[in-house]
């Protein structure tokens, strides 16, 4: 019998809530299931059929059933997963390793889906992993797991130990001829190595700074190889895809984002929590879900994807949550990280509370995101602090606008944005902070 | 690497600012317009080094792209239309250069690349703007000493990485690193390293602000009271293109020298962009222990003018057999000297023998990049005259067994040191000769014991060519005025060739 992994008080499972009235399970269909995350559990309940059908089946129809899934990249670019994977340069063109890289690197605030993933389900991920790996015909793949993932690297770690013990990653996976093998890489705490390139010099061993595309990571990514980037929870829903077949996914989800998406759903809720929806969900059945506003309090504004993404306000709850949604009213689905912000909410300490995370972590690579965040944060603290002009306005908003879209990465990006829609949305709270002084 | 791609036959055109550019295939748009002479701003762009696209300063405006680009990372493609200089890209580059100095000291009174500072040339060239920067200034590590050349200043840092590329790409010694993140993050040696390459004085040279100074140069001279000359290195016989930078408006400054610094002048096929540090801290003492006094030291010590010097001088060497006087010179000597030297001595005077090798010998002290092992710069010149194929060069050991055989009676040294070679029994050699001639522009002892010491010029007071060990005949100009007398090495050689003729 292994030894269980899990901390004696079971913490990481009886932390989370993720039940709730109304919710399609896909990923979290099994969560009752107290030791899912053992393989034999695991298998029991049809694990693992998933890449036995994808091995079957052959690479052209699984990919023909990707096609038909409408599978976004859940990690917050939401770039159609079937055509990264078919940009993935083809052996015949570029001999040689190619490579499938998870990232496993949660790091965006708001954000904890992947944790509770991979907590509960690491098979599930592993089974996804196989199979996409089967699909660009990757040899070797790496789960990069964020440093601060203690209990969940332990997890993962006796999983691919089960796994491979039962000749699940290994030689020739169900004598199909196809093998392949898991390694497990722990960060080291950067934010910024949750970007796909960042992440990917970090496990070259060097500094973790976005690389600037093109090469994309599909043509040039790990060691300079083809690499398939992908967050944890769109491969946890390969699996799903072959069984249930693309089209019966693709229908779960809107009309360009098919299935489910987990929502981390924090802040003034009564029960925080991960909550699964179908793409296009309504923000306010997604906050009702986590019980609604904390004490009854009215709502002021919600962040719908983790803090990189712009606010929506209260007005804005009728918001379809797909990847199309948000951005129809200036924001991101990003990675489903729903933070509730009631009335007593200061914008301005969420923009300083943003801005100074976002200058803690800028890479420091381009210099309007490393200058730039670190200006914001203490122009915004002086406002805090009390020593706000309007001026302090002017110049966020201009400082912001010569930052976004002209940096490295979405990290920069991000600096120039988030304060500009908390200015442009809440501009009350920034006059009463930044008042015109007269003499 | 952008520098190191082969230059392809095939062009493009595209337009930049309403003009076209010719651009070799593969090239970027910034490499494009730099070689046609239009400046688009930047700082981690550098041509040997590579285009990390960190600093942002080279945005510009590319028509049906919904983003401005930045150029260095732009490759050219036939019938693109880019604007660097409309309002919209300028006023992006401008904000590039706004986030380079929201935590600069501006401290350029006190700083060295004041008025070589990338910094103050794009303020002035497309910045203008009233800072809105109202908080305190970050503070990061003063007065670094990173090595015996280079001074480090966190604060004005830039982090457009040139210096760690340098050190990764080109000296491939790897001291410098990059510690920390985002705001806070800084160069700083490796620990338990220094910056001691032999090529770190380039480090200077390629900061675009003052953040890596030459500790040399430091506080010595304004940069704007400097003046510039192309020269050739001395240093070695890869004669590296430089500049030479002398201060002479202002004797008070840079402790009386003339000489301020030497800086690498590009040239593909023989330094690229660089040059050692042998060579850059090598002259710096051109001024000392230097001879302007034409003299005739025994039997009575006495100044002369150059025309009695010269006489007395062709009578000296005329007094016995030309058997037994040796020529010792050196590949210090340019072309010009070497076709006056060989006239004088060889077809002149029929001097049987002569010492112009290279001794001692400086093995381990070249390497793959720039640095030779022949010390001098135009041993190569004299070989194209047949010193070194049908005339052979004798030792030092060889000289002085041949003086104590009595079989030498006069030396007439050019800019050589004998006491290099000889050491202790220098002087006794010396003194046993019955004529001693020194020629050069620094005292020595042989210039001591000489019976006559013919003041010459020094390289940077004369024009000639260097023939560099590749065969390349590379031309350096005057950059001071002769001190006190001297004369030009081949003008003292033709002046007394002049009096052997009937």
């Amino acid at each position: 019998m292994m030894q269980s992994v899990w901390p004696e008080n079971n913490w990481p499972l009886s932390r989370i809530n993720w039940k709730s009235k109304g919710m399609v399970k896909l990923l979290t269909s099994h969560f009752d299931e107290p030791k899912l995350h053992e393989l034999e559990t695991y298998r029991r309940l049809g694990g693992y059929e998933g890449l036995k059908k994808a091995l079957a089946m052959g690479r052209e129809p699984l990919m023909a059933e990707m096609d038909k899934s409408n599978l976004r990249g859940l990690g917050g670019a939401g770039f159609g997963a079937a055509m990264k994977w078919r940009t993935v340069t083809p052996e015949a063109k570029d001999p040689g390793p190619r490579f499938v890289v998870v990232n496993c690197d949660e790091s965006e605030p708001g954000c904890f889906k992947d944790r509770v993933l991979v907590t509960r389900s690491p098979h599930q991920l592993i089974e996804g992993l196989l199979i996409a790996a089967y699909a660009i015909d990757a040899r070797r793949t790496f789960i990069f797991i964020r440093g601060e993932y203690e209990v969940q690297h332990r997890i993962l770690r006796q999983a691919l130990d089960e796994a491979r013990a039962a000749g699940l990653i290994g030689k020739s996976l169900f004598d199909s001829g196809f093998s392949c093998d898991i390694d497990l890489m722990r960060g080291a705490g950067a934010y910024i190595s949750g970007l796909d390139t960042a992440l990917l010099e970090t496990m070259e061993g060097k500094k973790a700074w976005p690389r600037q595309p093109p090469p994309f990571p599909t043509a040039s990514g790990l060691m300079g190889r083809p690499t398939l980037v992908h967050n944890v929870e769109t491969l946890s829903m390969v699996p799903h895809i072959v069984l249930q077949g693309g089209e019966w996914f693709a229908r779960l989800g809107t009309a360009k984002s098919g299935g489910t998406v987990l929502f981390s759903v924090s802040g003034h809720v009564e029960r925080p929590g991960v909550y699964e929806f179908p793409m296009g969900a309504p923000l306010k059945d997604i906050i009702a879900a986590a019980g609604g506003v904390k004490a009854g309090k009215k709502l002021k504004a919600v962040i719908p994807g983790g803090v990189s993404t712009p606010v929506l306000t209260a007005e804005e709850l009728d918001t379809p949550m797909d990847f199309e949604g948000p951005r129809a009213k200036g924001s991101f689905l990003g990675a489903g990280g729903v933070i509730v912000l009631d009335e007593s909410a200061d914008m301005v300490m969420v923009a300083h509370n943003i801005e100074r995370f976002l200058a803690h972590e800028s890479c420091g690579q381009c210099t309007p995101c490393r200058q730039g965040s670190f200006w914001h944060e203490r122009i915004l603290e002086r406002g805090l602090n009390g020593g706000g002009t309007a001026e302090d306005i002017a110049t966020l908003e201009r400082a912001g606008e010569n930052i976004t879209g002209k940096v490295i990465c979405a990290l920069g990006d991000t600096v120039g944005v988030v304060t500009r829609a908390l200015m442009k949305k809440f501009p009350q709270d920034f006059n009463d902070r930044f008042p015109q002084r007269h003499g | 690497m952008t520098g190191s791609r082969n230059a392809m036959d095939k062009t493009l055109r595209f337009t930049l600012d309403g003009r076209p550019i010719e651009a070799r295939l593969g090239e970027t748009v910034l490499e494009a317009a730099t070689r046609a002479g239009v400046m688009i701003p930047h700082y981690c762009w550098h041509q040997a080094l590579g285009n990390p696209g960190n600093c942002r300063m080279c945005i510009v405006e590319v028509e049906g792209a919904p983003k401005p680009q930045v150029s260095c990372r732009l490759p050219a493609r036939e019938g693109l239309v880019v604007r660097s200089a409309s309002p919209a890209a300028r006023r992006a580059q401008c904000s590039a250069l706004e986030f380079h100095l929201v935590d600069h000291p501006l401290d350029c009174p006190v700083c060295d690349q004041s008025g070589e500072c990338g910094l103050q040339d794009y303020y002035m060239d497309i910045g203008r703007y009233k800072s809105a920067m109202r908080e305190d200034k970050a503070h990061a590590g003063k007065r670094l000493a990173l090595g015996p050349h280079i001074m480090l200043d966190q604060e004005r840092c830039i982090m457009c990485t040139r210096c760690t590329r340098f050190v990764g790409q080109v000296s491939k010694s790897h001291e410098l690193g990059i510690f920390g993140r985002g705001h806070r993050q800084a160069v700083d040696l490796v620990p338990g390293r220094a910056l001691d390459n032999p090529y770190s004085g380039n480090l200077a040279d390629i900061c675009p602000v003052g953040a890596l100074t030459d500790r040399d140069f430091r506080f010595q001279v304004r940069v704007w009271y400097l003046d510039s000359t192309e020269s050739i290195c001395p240093g070695c016989s890869r004669g590296c293109n430089i500049f030479v930078h002398t201060s002479t408006r202002r004797p008070w400054q840079n402790q009386g020298r003339r000489l301020a610094r030497l800086k690498p002048r590009f040239s593909p096929e023989v330094n690229g962009h660089w040059i050692c540090d042998e060579g850059r801290y090598g002259f710096l003492d051109f001024d000392s222990k230097r001879l302007g006094k034409v003299m005739r030291l025994k039997p009575v010590s006495e100044e002369l003018p150059w025309d009695r010097a010269a006489q007395e001088v062709a009578a000296a060497l005329r007094r016995k057999p030309v058997e037994g006087l040796a020529v010792a010179a050196s590949g210090a000597l340019s072309n010009e000297d070497w076709l006056a030297f060989k006239e004088l001595f060889v077809d002149t005077l029929q001097a049987r023998r002569f010492l112009f090798a290279p001794e001692p010998d400086q093995a381990g002290t070249e390497d793959q990049l720039l640095r030779r092992r022949e010390k001098t710069p135009n041993l190569e010149g004299g070989k194209a005259l047949g010193f070194g194929t049908k005339i052979e060069s004798m030792g030092w050991d060889a000289l002085a067994r041949d003086i104590e055989a009595g079989k030498v009676w006069g030396l007439y040294v050019i800019d050589r040191d004998p006491a290099q070679a000889w050491g202790d029994r220098s002087r006794e050699l010396l003194e046993r000769l019955d004529l001693l001639i020194y020629q050069g522009p620094r005292q020595c002892l042989a210039g001591e014991l000489a019976h006559y010491r013919l003041p010459a010029t020094a390289w940077l007071e004369e024009e000639g060519h260097f023939t560099n060990f590749q065969g390349k005949v590379q031309g350096y100009r005057s950059a001071l005025q002769p001190l006190g007398a001297a004369k030009p090495d081949w003008a003292i050689f033709a002046d007394l060739e002049r009096r052997f003729k009937p």
